[in-house]
């Protein structure tokens, strides 16, 4: 595999080719912010956080799915694109009813970590304060869409980790929502197997143990790596 | 002519609020209403939420007495599980439960009516406050603060936080208590129990002075609901409800809370957002009672702690029956405060509290449970429905201010009848007024759920309802 050399931030820095910069730059300590990527599973540029600008090209690009490049200028952390990032948490809470203070997540979320990071002190855009259900038919587990920032990673671990593909997503625009099966109430699937994967990886308090009250789901990641880890490498890692 | 005059807003109160005063063609005080003016609309919110979720969110109904709420939450939600909590965890609620009784006390005795008290009903507005306190008072006020501050830090040792801790849970509570806030909370004990028995003495020192305002703000007779344990005493967290009435004769007896609709409902006005709770048997609006700590009061036969012991058998021989002045609220909130400090530190004292099981889990076992204790102001209610898997479908909130929201409207009506001369109106006249509500210590914020129809300023308004005169103090 060859391997690239490029600029992020001014630093030279090199990685492997078929890399993303999103991935490089992490590698080296850069943290580019993000919503909708997580280790292990593959990446779908959903949340738009992690976009960057790259010198010559007029559009700001999502680094999660941009490779590197040789000779590659990247600039991750620029006034651009803090104002873009900002806004685009602020539109995320606005779209539906992300009510941190009284949220099983509150403490243990990365949207709220982002917005703290971010500044968003305020919210610029009027919220729509959607009517949503919460889907409590699970055994185990509840889904709250007012908490839900269609980021898929629920979609994807289920879909590549699992092999189930309980979930998806249905319906565009304001109106997209995760479906279990075919829309049919998660307690009522044919395909779930319980394993709680999607609960772990979802960034917010939209999936989340039932019993548990507010502030109290904390989510544990590390075992994406694990599993991941084992199966590719046949190493078994904590 | 007749005219209207309105206070509006109503200070030194939780909540917001006005009072309507109408004054008939002679220039008489006519009638006197209590508007409030805000609406929270909690019992619409929580719909479609997990029940789990129910002690955080309805921590935040009030930032005054959010202890109270999680409580009566936790315990409905208790009641949806079919579980009894851990010893432990009882310990824990019944110890906040007294924190909060304690904390929300001292803001309304020493911050929101000790400036009428100490500085007097006529003293000058820019100074009958607490900075007007703090200049004349510094060592008294000082003390209401550090009372205060004590409720608070108990509920921030167990609960994480002074405001809304996020602690209760059905079940139980989150997080046994360790022995270092235990040992903290210890250290408040004997200088909470001398600020009490300073503030007692001075006030009824100065209920000679204030024999005007004691027959006048308030002074009728009514029914009074209160919990009492299983030998009549004081109760704050489980017990049973029992009724007086004026005379102290029990009403009723040992009804079970879990069934407060059986004996209490509810007519709404479409003039102010709060509902108005009366006992059943007696129809509305016949059958007005009151809450909180000059009910509780009447209806227990003591308090269980010495000192409180002592203050309660002194002021239960104020009347042959039970103590009907409103007045009488804040000698009975003083002496609940030294009671809850006495029981704090009780509490304190048992092994038990700091136990480690402290949840106990369950998938739901029940669609529908009441959970109830003593807030501060009076008796609290939450009843929840859900769906088979926990899904919130309806919450009913019987809240202590609209339980004595019929007493509160007659106070405010007895105080105006007597204090108000529309043809010379003073502003120390209509802090009469107010004070009659501040004797109730009305929490607005937590009253104020069901969808309802209205709003509180005092308006001087003739018969045809036109106003007259107002009076604001924005």
């Amino acid at each position: 595999m060859s391997v690239k050399t490029l600029q992020i931030d001014g630093k030279m820095i090199t990685g492997s080719d078929g890399d993303s910069i999103f991935t490089v730059a992490w590698e080296h300590g850069i943290h580019i912010p993000r919503l909708c990527h997580i280790g292990g599973i593959s990446d779908v540029g959903a949340c738009r956080l992690c976009l960057v600008e790259v010198e010559g090209q007029r559009r700001l690009q999502a680094s999660c799915l941009t490779p590197v490049q040789e000779g590659m200028v990247v600039h991750t952390d620029t006034e651009r694109l803090r104002a873009q990032r900002k806004l685009i948490v602020e539109l995320l809470m606005a779209e539906r009813n992300h009510v941190c203070a009284v949220c099983v997540a509150n403490g243990a979320c990365e949207l709220q970590d982002l917005a703290m990071r971010l500044g968003v002190d305020h919210v610029r855009v009027r919220y729509r304060f959607p009517s949503l259900p919460v889907d409590l038919t699970h055994e185990r587990f509840g889904m709250d869409h007012n908490r839900c920032i269609l980021c898929t990673r629920c979609v994807r671990v289920c879909d590549e980790v699992e092999g189930a593909h309980t979930w998806d997503v249905a319906g565009r625009g304001a109106g997209c929502r995760v479906i279990t099966d075919m829309g049919q109430p998660w307690g009522q699937s044919d395909t779930c197997t319980s394993c709680g994967k999607c609960v772990q990886v979802c960034p917010t308090g939209a999936l989340f143990s039932k019993g548990k009250t507010v502030a109290e789901m904390e989510k544990d990641r590390g075992f994406l790596k694990y599993i991941v880890t084992a199966r590719e490498k046949g190493q078994w890692i904590g | 002519m007749a005219e209207r005059i309105v206070i509006h807003p109503v200070t030194r109160i939780e909540g917001h609020a006005k009072i309507s005063i109408y004054v008939d063609a002679a220039g008489e005080v006519e009638s006197a209403q209590f508007h409030v003016t805000e609406f929270r609309g909690f019992e619409k919110i929580c719909e479609g939420r997990p029940f789990h979720e129910m002690p955080g969110l309805m921590s935040r109904v009030c930032g005054i007495c959010p202890v109270s709420h999680v409580i009566a939450s936790s315990k409905a939600g208790d009641g949806l599980l079919g579980v009894d909590p851990p010893p432990a965890a009882v310990l824990q609620r019944r110890l906040l439960n007294y924190a909060q009784v304690l904390q929300s006390h001292a803001l309304s005795f020493f911050h929101l009516s000790s400036p009428d008290l100490l500085l007097g009903l006529d003293s000058p507005p820019e100074k009958r406050n607490m900075f007007g306190l703090v200049e004349r008072e510094p060592d008294f006020i000082r003390r209401g603060i550090r009372l205060r501050q004590f409720g608070q830090r108990v509920i921030e040792l167990a609960g994480g936080k002074r405001v809304h801790p996020v602690w209760g849970t059905p079940g139980g509570v989150l997080h046994p208590l360790t022995r270092e806030a235990r040992d903290e909370m210890a250290g408040w004990i004997t200088e909470s129990i001398e600020s009490l028995q300073i503030a007692l003495g001075r006030l009824k020192s100065l209920l000679d002075s204030l024999q005007e305002e004691i027959r006048h703000l308030g002074n009728f007779p009514s029914l009074f609901l209160g919990t009492v344990n299983h030998d009549g005493g004081l109760e704050y967290y489980d017990g049973l409800i029992r009724i007086v009435d004026s005379e102290g004769n029990v009403v009723a007896d040992r009804l079970d809370p879990r069934r407060y609709y059986t004996f209490i409902e509810e007519a709404s006005e479409e003039w102010t957002f709060v509902k108005f709770a009366y006992y059943k048997p007696l129809g509305y609006p016949g059958g007005k009672y009151r809450v909180g700590p000059l009910a509780r009061l009447n209806v227990a036969q003591h308090a269980g702690t010495p000192l409180a012991d002592r203050e309660m058998r002194e002021f239960k021989q104020r009347s042959r029956g039970a103590v009907c002045e409103s007045f009488h609220y804040h000698l009975a909130r003083l002496i609940e405060m030294l009671h809850s400090v006495e029981r704090i530190e009780e509490l304190l004292n048992d092994p038990e509290l700091l136990g480690e099981d402290v949840r106990a889990r369950a998938l739901p076992n029940r669609r529908e449970a009441i959970g109830s204790c003593e807030a501060p102001r009076g008796t609290l209610f939450h009843h929840y429905t859900v769906d088979r898997d926990g899904t919130m479908r309806k919450a009913n909130l019987l809240i202590a201010t609209g339980q004595n929201n019929q007493a509160m409207n007659m106070a405010v009506e007895q105080a105006a009848r007597r204090f108000v001369r529309p043809g010379h109106l003073t502003e120390g006249m209509l802090n009469r007024v107010e004070a009659a509500i501040r004797c109730f210590d009305p929490c607005l914020s937590c009253s104020t759920h069901a969808i309802g129809r209205m709003p509180l300023v005092i308006e001087l308004r003739d018969k045809s309802g036109r106003v007259l005169d107002r009076i604001t103090r924005s």
